[in-house]
């Protein structure tokens, strides 16, 4: 759609002028507008140094020319105009991921591009640091890369991510098998966005999701038996089978749904984090410090209730972290067809907070960032906007036949695949071994085919459970002068049910 | 009731807005007259501090002290941690009180009028009512949204509409409509304590009403039932049932019938969700026959609810076919002699009964 030179069918909205041009002017424009801001939020030099490097300028141009989201926001974030970003520059000498494996990545993939892409890219890259260096002078550790997470966090996060994509996967099968129905949304490909961010959170921390929430259930701690029979509509998931894929909801692990309308969990999470600090301050438990994380997509950020929610959080600020799981697409509307500005992140300091922009398909990077907005919130400084690029390798949902996004742009994104990418992390820096991944592979395999089959064998739901739970109140009506519960009318919820 | 007398004697600026109640003090016996504004107040009141978990939350409840004054001194008493003033967002406000719901915390919503609820009405259906269905009773949503409903006195279509049908309709709510200042402050108790998401519809023009209240009303721990109507008046030979404003119309109509020897019983439904189909089957079935009378639209209104129960349970009973007595099938006119036709007044109330008691004069042949 509107991705320039990409989709003919849509040249109509293909700019007429270099695309490359307009982008590096944009570019630049926005690096000079996030330096000119001035956020009241304090940063401490770990997080801007270590600030995760943009990919973008390692995207060829011609493809994602629109996706303007190279700049790194994060300038706007502090109140000294840091830097951050170079790829090309510091590269070698970052210790995050995808150094080398950018520029590898770049030059394999730059046959798929057009050829003008390279000349270009290197304008663009240094239209990049002409801008940057004329602004900051950046530290850079010249002695060995120290790691970002340590052995024992790189498997979990390895091993959340392959739980995600292999729970999802399985979710295929078994709708096109029948024994799953109605709507299913799948996250193959955002694995790094929710592994990145709820591998963070305490069990008391919450997180609202949207319909696409299976591996937000699975990284926040729900049993993939409990999922997966949520999703056959049996009696034993984690909502009886009463709510079903854009449903999940957990008490126990804090996980507040799974809503189908786009933008409505965004004030249930601001509600969310309301009651943190409403119990930190009105119910004087002093020491709860309970971060909400509210997960939704781009579409969803023309929506007014984001907007609502952004105003109340910086205007409260609550302890709240706004993740934009930007994966470009909203079904088939495509995010530059729909959106003035394209640049999500900008929107965080039009009301107060700042915004980052972050590679979603790196989980290490993402993981960075985490570990900033969500300690920004558990030491009450307020709200966060993160908007992660990412992308999702399937369709919207599996009714969707996926015919309206290039090939090209799939294959892109693909070879970015997060789980590859923390793999080859995990190796090139000796973390773990070929084995030890393949024997997490493995475990999972056998945990998600596990959770298939305790779903199969569970019991649907009694008919009884028609009536149940419609009320917290166990029979549905109020309470009586005596101060008990009036139990009346029992035909009351039945309608013409015979249960 | 004198517990709560001594409770209001300590909050100073309570004094000023409670003269009903100082007054109190000094008659031992007397009826005791309390405004529906004033029962909602002192019911918001107590319930805040019975219970720190209890907020309220809208546009203008804290500085303003209520656009309709309903919590005035509320802001004083409880700071602004637990009277919050919003921005005008409804959906961002309502979706934000469901949230903090989730999480245990009793929100009271305020919607300026109900025609704003609109706005958040995704909130109220979606992410309030349904939940504790769809996460199979993990989420329950203790919450109560309330505010002034129906026509008030020549705000035009956009401020009059009646929403108890709407609401009324969706199961995981409960739709209360308080007539009288008991009602008020027994169903405004009931809501805020009640563990479900309630929807409680106030009405502008009776904030103002005086009604007496006994002591026992005035009890920081009176409740009313939710699923309970109340027969107002007992009678003999024709059923009238309505909800908020058109109670009291009924009540007049009942006077002027009694004159032509016709007894109504009148039934202040005060719920709507769910209906107390007993009580109105009772009654029907002892004068066989039934006016319903409400404010709203009326086609699928609360009366053709009732008039289906009856229907179904006691057919054998019925005496004459039940009638609807409902707001005219328009936006509300601004006009004001237009508005009167548009709203069920006394006499349309009278000639129905009429009609139903005698049927000497078909609606249908007069039409």
């Amino acid at each position: 759609m509107g991705r320039m030179g990409f989709s003919p069918k849509h040249a109509c909205l293909t700019d007429e002028k270099d695309p490359n041009r307009q982008k590096i002017t944009n570019l630049t424009s926005c690096l000079l507008v996030s330096c000119q801001l001035n956020l009241h939020c304090e940063v401490r030099p770990p997080f801007s140094s270590k600030f995760p490097l943009p990919f973008f300028p390692s995207l060829p141009i011609g493809t994602k020319a629109t996706k303007m989201s190279t700049a790194f926001s994060a300038a706007n974030f502090s109140t000294q105009s840091f830097p951050l970003n170079h790829t090309s520059t510091t590269s070698h000498d970052s210790p995050l991921v995808f150094a080398k494996p950018t520029s590898q990545f770049l030059r394999s993939t730059r046959k798929l591009r057009l050829s003008s892409s390279s000349k270009l890219n290197l304008n663009r890259r240094s239209g990049t640091v002409v801008a940057v260096s004329d602004v900051v002078k950046q530290k850079k550790s010249k002695s060995t890369p120290t790691l970002l997470i340590t052995k024992e966090e790189g498997l979990e996060l390895y091993e959340d991510m392959v739980l995600g994509r292999a729970f999802e996967d399985m979710c295929a099968q078994m709708y096109y098998r029948g024994k799953m129905f109605g709507f299913v949304h799948l996250y193959n490909g955002q694995e790094a966005v929710s592994t990145g961010f709820i591998k963070l959170l305490k069990q008391q921390d919450s997180v609202v999701s949207t319909y696409r929430d299976h591996v937000h259930a699975l990284s926040k701690g729900v049993p993939a038996r409990a999922v997966m029979s949520e999703l056959f509509g049996k009696t034993t998931g984690c909502c009886r089978g009463q709510g079903g894929s854009m449903h999940m909801f957990s008490r126990e692990h804090n996980l507040l749904g799974g809503f189908a309308f786009i933008g409505e969990g965004i004030p249930v999470a601001t509600g969310a984090a309301f009651t943190s600090k409403y119990k930190r301050e009105v119910l004087k438990e002093a020491d709860c410090d309970h971060v909400t994380l509210a997960f939704f997509g781009d579409g969803t950020c023309n929506n007014g209730q984001f907007f609502e929610c952004l105003n109340m959080a910086a205007l409260w600020k609550l302890p709240i972290v706004f993740v934009v799981e930007n994966n470009l697409w909203a079904i088939g509307m495509s995010h530059l067809r729909s959106t003035s500005d394209p640049q999500i992140y900008k929107k965080g300091p039009a009301f107060g907070m700042p915004g980052i922009h972050v590679d979603g398909m790196d989980v290490l990077k993402v993981r960075e960032v985490a570990k900033e907005a969500i300690g920004r919130a558990r030491r009450g400084e307020g709200p966060t906007l993160v908007e992660c690029e990412t992308y999702r390798f399937r369709g919207h949902s599996l009714a969707d036949p996926d015919e309206l996004r290039d090939p090209a742009e799939k294959a892109h994104y693909a070879a970015r695949d997060p789980i590859t990418a923390l793999k080859k992390y995990l190796t090139e820096n000796n973390l773990a071994s070929d084995a030890e991944l393949k024997a997490i592979d493995k475990k999972i395999d056998e945990v998600v085919e596990d959770a298939v089959e305790f779903a199969d064998e569970s019991p649907v739901p009694p008919r009884s459970q028609l009536l149940e739970n419609v009320f917290a109140d166990p029979k549905g009506f109020g309470i009586g002068p005596d101060g008990r519960y009036r139990c009346e009318d029992p035909k009351f919820t039945e309608g013409t049910a015979h249960v | 009731m004198l517990g709560v007398v001594r409770k209001k004697m300590l909050g100073q600026s309570l004094l000023k807005i409670r003269p009903a109640v100082s007054m109190l003090r000094s008659y031992s016996s007397a009826a005791k007259q309390m405004t529906v504004r004033d029962a909602l107040n002192s019911a918001l009141d107590e319930e805040m501090s019975a219970d720190q978990k209890v907020f309220l939350m809208g546009e203008e409840v804290g500085e303003y002290q209520g656009a309709y004054k309903i919590s005035k001194g509320l802001l004083e008493k409880y700071g602004p941690e637990r009277v919050l003033d919003t921005p005008i967002t409804e959906a961002g406000f309502a979706g934000i009180a469901v949230g903090a719901a989730y999480h245990g915390l009793k929100p009271v919503v305020e919607f300026m009028t109900f025609n704003f609820s609109m706005q958040a009405i995704d909130h109220i259906i979606n992410s309030a009512a349904k939940s504790n269905y769809m996460s199979a009773g993990q989420m329950s949503v203790p919450i109560v949204f309330r505010g002034p409903n129906g026509a008030a006195a020549g705000v035009g279509a956009q401020h009059s509409q009646c929403y108890a049908a709407w609401y009324a309709s969706c199961p995981g709510l409960k739709v209360l409509t308080p007539y009288s200042s008991e009602d008020a402050r027994g169903l405004l108790k009931a809501a805020i304590r009640d563990p479900d998401p309630v929807v409680f519809l106030e009405n502008e023009l009776l904030y103002g009403e005086s009604f007496s209240v006994s002591d026992e009303v005035l009890d920081s721990s009176f409740c009313l039932p939710i699923g309970k109507a109340k027969i107002e008046r007992v009678g003999r030979d024709v059923t009238i049932t309505a909800f908020s404003k058109m109670v009291g119309h009924a009540l007049k109509a009942a006077e002027i019938l009694e004159k032509d020897g016709i007894d109504a019983e009148v039934i202040n439904l005060r719920s709507i969700r769910p209906l107390d189909r007993s009580t109105i089957n009772a009654s029907v079935r002892k004068t066989n026959r039934l006016i319903t009378v409400e404010e709203g639209f009326p086609q699928h209104g609360v009366g053709a609810e009732i008039c289906a129960s009856v229907v179904e349970e006691s057919f054998a009973y019925l005496d004459a076919p039940v009638e609807r007595i409902a707001g005219a099938d328009v936006p509300m006119p601004y006009a004001a002699n237009l508005e009167r036709l548009a709203v069920p007044q006394v006499e349309d109330i009278v000639r129905a009964v009429k009609r139903a008691c005698y049927r000497s004069v078909p609606l249908a042949a007069a039409a």
